[in-house]
């Protein structure tokens, strides 16, 4: 369960609105079921208590939102959790909003969970999903209500969460948390210690999969550039080539390429992606080798740090000795 | 994997104008032999090569892909390689992690006097490559004659 709770995030949109320090709330919207909530602006208190929702399927993060909303009038209120605010801090770097013109809360946040891993073990006809403690109650059509255990559904990136502090914020709601040791490069480092082969077999059943909807970039808060290298005609990965597997290995190391040392792992890519690829393991590789090739590095963990690929020192490894360093770290010789 | 025997690699070398280039001219000069399946392609500086124009590189064909560079420290832009040796480590890192031959590409830094290293590079990388055979992980289908 969340130990903030719609009501309270309601009861501070609406006082911030009653007190005019905002007139726009970025918020988490009703869907048809309790799982389809959507990104949504509010600007009234009569909106707010229709369809303002916050439960354990609020994952979106907002902070790509504030390049477009702060393009208007007045202060906006957006709701951050901890992973968010890195992103946050990582726009502002990168001069992509105002932050004059947002008013930041953050929330405590105690993991998202993940429709799909339910659907996976409830199958389909779920109407509905309650939280109670530690457990998930889910509503289904065909097999009444079915119990799960809450911490077992949870996102991926809920599940190895890199921190629960918050990195920005003007207002923070409830207790602060830490930056938390997780475990989130070790799926990274099996894949290192396969052979070539392996390896290329595990990426090419993937990426196969890729339907090139874009979701990926167009919800990335490092994605942001108003003209994108993938929307150009003729470079021939505009779309989702029918007979060659050329066209999403481009366009997978290359996005991943464009965010590296940039990515904070916000995890919304494997979040939104429809077919269920894991983007995470493409943009882990590159900050796991930037630790260790360059030393630790959080991108927005600080607003104005320079991202190690804009910077350098003249004894960083050459590449054919980077390349090699990671069979030091375990992974297996060609 | 299948050997052919009469295998002639494409190799695609990203020469920086102010170093690599003059060297492979000194060494053409020189008379020095490199093989012609090299092909190189003259850039203002190593850090213009985008990640975008190795990999356009293995599409249209390329069996391996050269950057050469000034050495560090000599950069005529001052600090233009020192990035192009980030870019590059991270860049050739997750190829080998998406199980692309690492042997295919290579970051090799040759000054304008180095005419001698320009070809024993190309020789060297040229046989490296040989052995491998062609690039199929990278390969375009619809760039095939
Ligand atoms: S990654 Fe961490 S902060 Fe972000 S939603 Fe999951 S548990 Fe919350
Ligand atoms: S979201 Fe998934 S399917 Fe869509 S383009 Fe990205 S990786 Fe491909
Ligand atoms: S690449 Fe994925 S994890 Fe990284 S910032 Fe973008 S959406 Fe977040």
């Amino acid at each position: 369960m969340q130990t903030v709770t719609r009501d309270l995030l309601l009861q501070k949109a609406c006082e911030l609105l009653d007190a005019g320090t905002v007139n726009r709330v970025y918020g988490w919207q009703k869907g048809q079921f309790d799982y389809d909530v959507t990104p949504a602006v509010f600007s009234s208190r009569e909106e707010l208590e229709k369809d303002f929702v916050y439960n354990d399927f609020c994952g979106a993060n907002f902070s790509k939102y504030l390049i477009k909303e702060t393009a208007g009038e007045g202060k906006i209120l957006v709701f951050l959790k901890p992973c968010d605010t890195y992103s946050f801090n990582q726009l502002l770097t990168e001069h992509r909003f105002d932050r004059e013109k947002v008013y930041a809360v953050g929330i405590p946040c105690d993991g998202m969970a993940d429709i799909r891993l339910i659907e996976e073990e409830v199958g389909e006809g779920v109407t509905g999903v309650e939280t109670d403690g530690d457990k998930l109650i889910v509503h289904t059509l065909y097999d009444g209500d079915v119990k799960l255990n809450r911490a077992d559904y949870l996102a991926e990136r809920c599940r190895v969460c890199k921190s629960k502090k918050h990195v920005a914020y003007d207002e923070l709601l409830g207790e602060d948390g830490d930056v938390v040791d997780s475990a989130r490069f070790d799926e990274v480092a099996k894949l290192e210690a396969m052979t070539p082969d392996e390896r290329f077999a595990f990426w090419q059943n993937e990426l196969s999969r890729c339907i090139r909807c874009n979701a990926c970039r167009d919800v990335c808060p490092a994605c942001t550039c108003e003209k994108c290298v993938f929307g150009n005609p003729k470079s021939g990965v505009e779309n989702k080539a029918v007979s060659d597997s050329f066209e999403e290995k481009m366009f997978h190391i290359i996005r991943a390429f464009h965010v590296a040392g940039r990515c904070t792992d916000c995890g919304e890519c494997s979040r939104v992606c429809p077919q269920h690829i894991p983007l995470h393991l493409l943009n882990r590789k590159f900050i796991k080798d930037i630790d260790a090739f360059y030393g630790e590095y959080q991108a927005g963990a600080e607003v104005g740090s320079r991202a190690p690929l804009v910077d350098y020192t003249e004894g960083d490894m050459e590449p054919g000795e980077a390349v090699a360093s990671v069979d030091e770290r375990g992974g297996k010789d060609a | 994997m299948q050997v052919n025997e009469n295998f002639k690699p494409l190799i695609v070398a990203f020469c920086c104008n102010w170093c690599s280039y003059a060297g492979a001219d000194l060494a053409g000069n020189n008379r020095l032999n490199y093989p012609a399946e090299v092909k190189i392609i003259r850039v203002p500086c190593s850090c213009r090569v985008n990640p975008m124009f190795i990999l356009r590189a293995f599409q249209r064909g390329a069996d391996g892909v050269i950057i050469c560079g000034c050495h560090p420290g000599d950069c005529h832009y001052t600090s233009g390689n020192y990035f192009t040796r980030r870019r590059m480590s991270l860049l050739f890192s997750m190829l080998d992690y998406l199980g692309i031959e690492r042997e295919r590409t290579r970051v090799e830094w040759v000054s304008a006097a180095e005419g001698a290293k320009f070809a024993a590079t190309m020789n060297e990388f040229v046989e490296q490559v040989t052995a491998l055979g062609e690039n199929k992980r990278l390969e375009d289908l619809r760039c095939k004659q």
